[in-house]
């Protein structure tokens, strides 16, 4: 028998592994695989809810996930084409040596 | 559905998942990376499944498995010059505690909370009608917002990497 419990423990534990790549890694893209781990991680805990959580409507979580997929899609293309422009303009794309901004 | 089958598929899942995450965090090559995530996305396919989520696990494996580990591979590929390793970082181990608290504290509140869970088996026999339904009629706004997100995001990539003279700096190239 599934719990939820269990459901939210592999949640967690794919989160805090996300989190981590996405602070270690210096390589934008790799930041950005990191945040892809978080957002699965939510997804899980968000079918887990709709799954084992008293609700009058549980679809609910199944049309948030897909939300959230749709809108990690479009992160992901904007995300990969700044990568590319900031590449094109820099050749690099190493997220220390990004400090035009700084002052 | 066999009850036994499914827990085991469950945990034989959720390894195979945390296994390759951990990989993707570990592993030297962004290449390497990027396969490691691939495999990990379809092990979270995987556990929507076993969670009685067809629908979303389709979606998985179609936008996450296939668009966007697409995308990574291309952004890497276009980028050859950038550092590919993990390159070693000063602060490592901060992360990692960083990273690991957050875990506890999370683990920690999921165990502690009183979920009202119901006892409803098999709740889902399928799911595409019900989010079909779902997405005309209680979601309609997000729905078309999503839809111009994604038309937006699209023009917006495709203006950042067009190649000429719109490119913002392009002079200042060091």
């Amino acid at each position: 028998m599934i719990e939820l419990e269990h459901v939210l423990v592999v949640g967690a534990l794919l989160f805090s592994v996300g989190l981590y790549v996405a602070l270690s890694r210096r390589n934008a893209v790799g930041i950005l695989m990191g945040v892809e781990l978080m957002l699965n991680a939510v997804n899980l805990n968000l079918i887990g809810f709709a799954r084992f959580v008293e609700s009058p409507r549980p679809i609910d979580g199944h049309v948030f996930a897909v939300f959230v997929i749709t809108v990690a899609a479009a992160e992901a293309a904007v995300a990969l084409a700044l990568a590319v422009s900031v590449y094109r303009l820099r050749g690099s794309i190493d997220v220390d040596r990004l400090d035009s901004l700084k002052w | 559905m066999d009850s036994t089958a499914v827990v085991v598929a469950f945990w034989a899942l959720a390894a195979l998942t945390l296994g390759s995450a951990v990989m993707v965090a570990s592993v030297r090559d962004l290449v390497h990376a990027v396969l490691f995530l691939i495999l990990s996305f379809i092990g979270v396919a995987g556990l929507y499944l076993t969670l009685s989520a067809d629908f979303v696990a389709v979606v998985q494996v179609l936008v996450y498995a296939g668009a966007i580990a697409v995308l990574m591979l291309f952004a890497i590929l276009l980028t050859p010059r950038a550092a590919r390793d993990n390159a070693t970082i000063s602060y490592r181990a901060p992360v990692s505690i960083v990273a690991g608290l957050v875990g506890v504290v999370i683990v920690f509140a999921a165990l502690k909370t009183p979920w009202a869970t119901t006892a409803d088996d098999d709740r889902f026999p399928t799911t595409a009608r019900a989010i079909g339904n779902a997405l005309l009629d209680p979601f309609v706004l997000p729905f078309e917002i999503a839809s111009v997100l994604l038309v937006v995001a699209i023009i917006g990539a495709i203006v950042l990497v067009r190649p000429g003279e719109a490119g913002p700096g392009r002079e200042d190239r060091p």
